[in-house]
């Protein structure tokens, strides 16, 4: 679900192909509630398993996922350090979640060609939240339990219950990328 | 000069302190570039990056959650005075032992797997430890926690002596260029030129180490560093990537002779989370 309030798009799942047409590259987004946290080992994992007909260990349609491995949560707290990771890593990975009602992604870095156009195929969305941020993200995340291959350890599938996670537009289902904009605009002749 | 007997559980113990604080604060030097770079970012985007990264570090110095969620892979530089003789446990499982407990009693991410099974070795062990004889009687003793994401972006080249520094040049603003969004930016790029195959890589490491926007020592080192600063700060890649004028926080340079027939040059990129300490036993 998308809204508008106070000028600040507000994100939830389940993500429609409506609230995904909204998301505009440079758009700075706030999520809450539930999300899913996979980096490099779940996702190959839950690729595996789809690849044989097995059932995702969460249903896929319409979800957000982070691509994080938060550090170990202290007593007291909901979680442990948790910006984003590199995005590329689940490159291979991305289109066949995106063909499955993936809507979308949270990372950091460039996507390849190939996710981006299943992104526009699709109507996904792919967002960045701060690189090394994450302790300032942590503060974002109330709720965190591991729900699938806990053996991982840090790279664990885990359902996060968040309020108000920042995040910014990079890929958008029009095909604008805010890393090529930002680089265009910026750029200085030398 | 007389023998000095250093029993290893020191090394065990600096290193398992070291290990919580440096992924909890980040250097002073590091901070205080992030708030520099604030007066010359023009891109709002930048800003406000910048504005978190440094509203990050005041949250981590809490205590509570590490500044990064990669608390890194152990690289630890030690400079053993040659008039040192070790005592106690063997002085890479004394280290190791440090890593463990920091890791754990921190709350720190272990990181470190099996190259093909994946499978986490649970403690962030094996370090890397790179070991250097010096003169005296005294240990120094570096610990780095270097992130996965900066590391993934670093290359090592032997270009030909033809290249000569624009080839270098090219190569190491080309580097950054190519990195982009994914390391993380504003980052801090390590260079070292000359030497060998490792030893360039091993010295674009250790300028990692120095204070970010303290020129070399050496006036034509540091005038390369400018010139490399300059140009990468005007490929807009910016904070984050989204585009400014801060890409980087600082070039730093090492360099040495090298064969007549080569000329090695490596790029160890560095995220914003620069995170490092020293102490002398």
């Amino acid at each position: 679900m998308l809204k508008q309030e106070d000028g600040k798009w507000l994100l939830s799942a389940p993500v429609a192909d409506e609230d995904v047409m909204q998301l505009k590259a440079g758009e700075r987004v706030f999520i809450s509630g539930k999300i899913y946290t996979g980096r490099d080992a779940a996702h190959k994992r839950l690729i595996e398993a789809l690849n044989r007909g097995e059932a995702s260990p969460f249903d896929l349609q319409g979800q957000i996922i982070y691509y994080v491995g938060p550090s170990p949560t202290k007593p007291g707290q909901a979680i442990g350090a948790c910006g984003p990771t590199t995005s590329y890593r689940m490159d291979a990975y991305a289109p066949l979640l995106i063909e499955k009602g993936l809507k979308v992604m949270i990372g950091k870095g460039m996507r390849a060609q190939t996710v981006k156009d299943a992104m526009t195929k699709h109507k996904a969305a792919y967002l960045a939240a701060t690189g090394g941020a994450g302790a300032l993200l942590a503060k974002a995340v109330k709720e965190a339990r591991v729900i699938a291959y806990d053996d991982l350890g840090p790279e664990a599938i885990r359902e996060l219950v968040v309020e108000n996670l920042p995040a910014i537009v990079i890929n958008d289902v029009f095909g604008a990328d805010l890393y090529e904009m930002g680089v265009k605009a910026y750029r200085l002749a030398v | 000069m007389a023998i000095r007997e250093i029993d290893t559980s020191l090394l065990r113990d600096a290193i398992a302190s070291m290990a919580v604080e440096i992924n909890h604060t980040l250097p002073a030097d590091v901070e205080r570039a992030l708030i520099d770079a604030k007066s010359r970012e023009v891109s709002p985007q930048g800003l406000q990056v910048l504005d978190e990264l440094i509203e990050n570090a005041g949250i981590a110095k809490e205590g509570v959650f590490p500044l990064c969620q990669d608390t890194g892979f152990a690289v630890v530089f030690l400079e053993v005075g040659q008039d040192v003789h070790f005592v106690g446990a063997n002085l890479k499982e004394a280290i190791e032992e440090g890593i463990r407990k920091g890791y754990k009693e921190g709350y720190l991410r272990k990181s470190i797997c099996h190259p093909f099974t994946r499978k986490n070795t649970s403690d962030n062990t094996p370090a890397v430890i790179h070991t250097e004889i010096v003169p005296g009687d005294k240990v120094k003793l570096t610990l780095v926690a270097k992130g996965g994401g900066s590391e993934n972006m670093s290359r090592v080249t032997m270009l030909a002596p033809s290249d000569g520094w624009e080839g270098v040049k090219r190569f190491v603003v080309k580097r950054a260029e190519e990195a982009g969004s994914n390391p993380c930016p504003p980052i801090i790029v390590g260079v070292g030129i000359g030497g060998t195959f490792e030893k360039a890589a091993l010295l674009a490491k250790k300028s990692l180490l120095r204070n970010v926007g303290e020129p070399s020592a050496d006036p034509e080192v540091a005038r390369m560093e400018q010139e490399l600063f300059e140009a990468i700060n005007a490929l807009g890649v910016g904070p984050q990537g989204l585009g400014g004028r801060i890409t980087a926080l600082g070039v730093l340079v090492e360099m040495m002779p090298c064969h007549i027939a080569s000329l090695p040059v490596a790029v160890n990129i560095q995220c914003h989370s620069a995170r490092h300490k020293s102490v002398v036993i």
